[in-house]
């Protein structure tokens, strides 16, 4: 063999080379097209996610309200699609709804931006890192054990202080669900308080203020918008649980601000009617869809409005 | 001392005294919650935990309530998580990955982050109108109606948001000199994705996905809205096969007169508390070991 036949050979396997790893480059590039197409489908099913519940959601309701007319929906005072003499009124629900989450959040919003305040102004860094996360606990515990709490132990202990409570009522889920929603305000509040510059806590210091002073009329107003996007959250959260009042505040839609007697929220009213044996497509399956639907709305605005805070509360600082 | 400065003193005085009021009384907020935890986890513990036993692990529901026991739903509870985790896991790292090293800056993903944010807020019983009208009906031939992949399906989108947040923040969390590293030795962009960035973010978004789990452990109103039973007498056997859920059965159970029920109830709740709590444990584990890796 020649010492030409070598080279040649040599710039023969070097162009194989060449070749074979031209052809591996493209099968990577092409492998790496896929790959990010792919992920994107993954970003892409959340989008799908929401277009399936407005979908589902107008689909329905469509169908609802062919054969009750909006009108009846929104002036009507009675909601009774289970019995004979059918009436379709959403008020008695969203008075449920608005009366449990009323007490929830009059339970809510002051223990938690209080709480907030103890957290991210007093407490040492050691207690906080104590209280933190044994107050979220509560955040983490199943709604359904909620519920028995609410039924079989807050209802009849406050039977003993408040007479003609009935068994089935709202102060007790709504006081419940105030707990519950209780380390999201303070949680959130916290961040929020705690965003807020050391040099306006220092200034205000400097000027003389006490400590209370310095928290309440310093710091609270400048996390403001942080603050209020916590409670709106929180509004949105109570308004849309389900269990504690589905299992403690009864199935009586009536219009009333009593909240001593029993009542039915929209989404209780959901669960009352799938536990039932309705028949799908009947016109009592669409009433949980345009229940559905009006429950959907209140919460999306309340969301909306939340996020548009939030965003405010980040630019500032 | 002018009189100015004695009614500076005595104001001075005062409003100490209001910061100290007023300091005690957020820590009687704080001492609310904690008191209310107390009297939760007591209440749960004085009704149950005599019910709770062997017996009341391996029986079927009965209609006696000292015969009853957690056996289908625990295993439905189980079976349904983990068929949910094995949809939401993929799909949602998948859209983490794609947001936090893919996503070009457009309005799509604008469209998908707003959309994220958006969709954790959707009250989890519409989700079961979700599952309810696509999963089970229209979708009945291929999920077998109100079946065990209905209620995994629905749950699965139910957390999603959960998954995709928690994954992110984990990859956002990963230094930017690995990737570099990566890509200066010729290393495509998936290559560094998928033997550096993933690695590092794995305990991260594995602690996400347990708390997202243990989120759906609790949750009952989406699984009754697309009609899961709340009386098994059996265990499911295939994936379009009829199933229940541990929260669901307690549900069941406290909505009876009876108090053998409620006692029933109680006990259940002590189990479901004690794996939420274990989750938990883990996650904090699992946590912890990330954050001691992203420190080295």
């Amino acid at each position: 063999m020649t010492l030409r036949d070598t080279t040649s050979l040599s710039q023969a396997a070097t162009q194989a080379d060449v070749y074979l790893a031209l052809r591996r480059k493209q099968g990577r590039r092409l492998a790496e097209t896929v790959i990010r197409y792919t992920l994107l489908a993954c970003g892409l099913v959340s989008i799908l996610t929401t277009l399936g519940i407005v979908t589902v959601l107008l689909f329905e309701s469509f169908q609802f309200f062919r054969e009750v007319s909006v009108v009846e929906f929104l002036t009507d005072t009675q909601w009774t699609p289970l019995f004979k003499d059918k009436h379709f009124g959403i008020w008695p629900l969203v008075a449920g709804t608005f009366l449990t989450s009323a007490i929830a959040l009059s339970v809510a919003l002051p223990l938690g931006l209080l709480s907030a305040i103890y957290l991210s102004e007093y407490a040492s860094p050691r207690v906080r890192s104590v209280l933190k996360p044994i107050l979220e606990i509560l955040a983490g515990i199943p709604t359904v054990v909620y519920g028995y709490f609410a039924l079989l132990f807050v209802t009849p202990l406050l039977q003993k202080v408040i007479p003609n409570l009935a068994g089935f009522n709202a102060i007790s889920p709504g006081i419940v669900m105030g707990i519950m929603i209780l380390p999201m305000v303070s949680s959130l509040s916290e961040d929020a308080l705690h965003a807020v510059p050391r040099a306006l806590r220092d200034a205000a210091y400097a000027l003389g203020a006490t400590k209370f002073e310095v928290s309440t009329q310093v710091v609270v107003p400048a996390a403001l918008s942080g603050i209020t996007a916590s409670f709106i959250l929180a509004v949105s959260r109570a308004v849309g649980e389900t269990m504690i009042v589905a299992i403690a505040a009864g199935q009586r839609p009536v219009l009333t601000l009593d909240p001593r007697g029993p009542i039915q929220t929209m989404t209780a009213y959901i669960v009352q009617v799938s536990l039932g044996d309705t028949p799908a497509g009947s016109l009592a399956f669409k009433t949980i869809f345009a229940v559905g639907f009006t429950l959907f709305l209140i919460t999306l605005v309340l969301n909306v409005i939340s996020h548009f805070f939030v965003r405010r509360y980040r630019e500032q600082y | 001392m002018s009189l100015r400065d004695i009614a500076f003193e005595h104001q001075l005085a005062r409003r100490h005294l209001k910061g100290r009021i007023f300091q005690v009384l957020a820590f009687a907020a704080i001492c609310v919650g904690l008191v209310m935890l107390a009297l939760l986890f007591f209440d749960v513990l004085r009704d149950g935990l005599g019910r709770l036993s062997w017996q009341f692990l391996t029986s079927f529901p009965s209609r006696r309530p000292e015969r009853a026991g957690i056996l289908s739903p625990l295993v439905g509870s189980v079976l349904m998580v983990t068929l949910m985790g094995v949809f939401a896991f993929p799909v949602g790292v998948g859209a983490a990955i794609y947001l936090e090293e893919y996503a070009p800056k457009n309005w799509l993903t604008d469209l998908i982050q707003i959309n994220v944010a958006n969709l954790a807020g959707v009250p989890s019983i519409i989700y079961g109108l979700l599952g309810l009208e696509i999963f089970a009906r229209w979708l009945a031939n291929y999920t077998g109606g109100r079946s065990l992949l209905t209620g995994s399906l629905t749950m699965a989108l139910l957390i999603l948001p959960i998954v995709i947040v928690s994954a992110r923040e984990a990859i956002r969390a990963v230094p930017n000199d690995i990737r570099l590293a990566a890509l200066a030795l010729g290393a495509t962009k998936w290559q560094m994705v998928r033997s550096h960035v993933l690695p590092y973010a794995m305990p991260g978004i594995l602690t996400g996905m347990i708390l997202a789990v243990s989120r759906a452990i609790g949750e009952t109103a989406p699984l009754i809205t697309i009609g899961a039973l709340t009386y098994v007498a059996f265990l499911p056997d295939s994936l379009k096969s009829q199933f229940t859920v541990l929260p669901i059965q307690i549900f069941n159970w406290v909505s009876r007169p009876q108090a053998g029920f409620h006692v029933n109830a109680a006990a259940g709740i002590i189990v479901l508390l004690a794996i939420l709590l274990s989750l938990n444990a883990l996650a904090i584990y699992l946590r912890h070991r990330f954050e001691q890796r992203l420190k080295r």
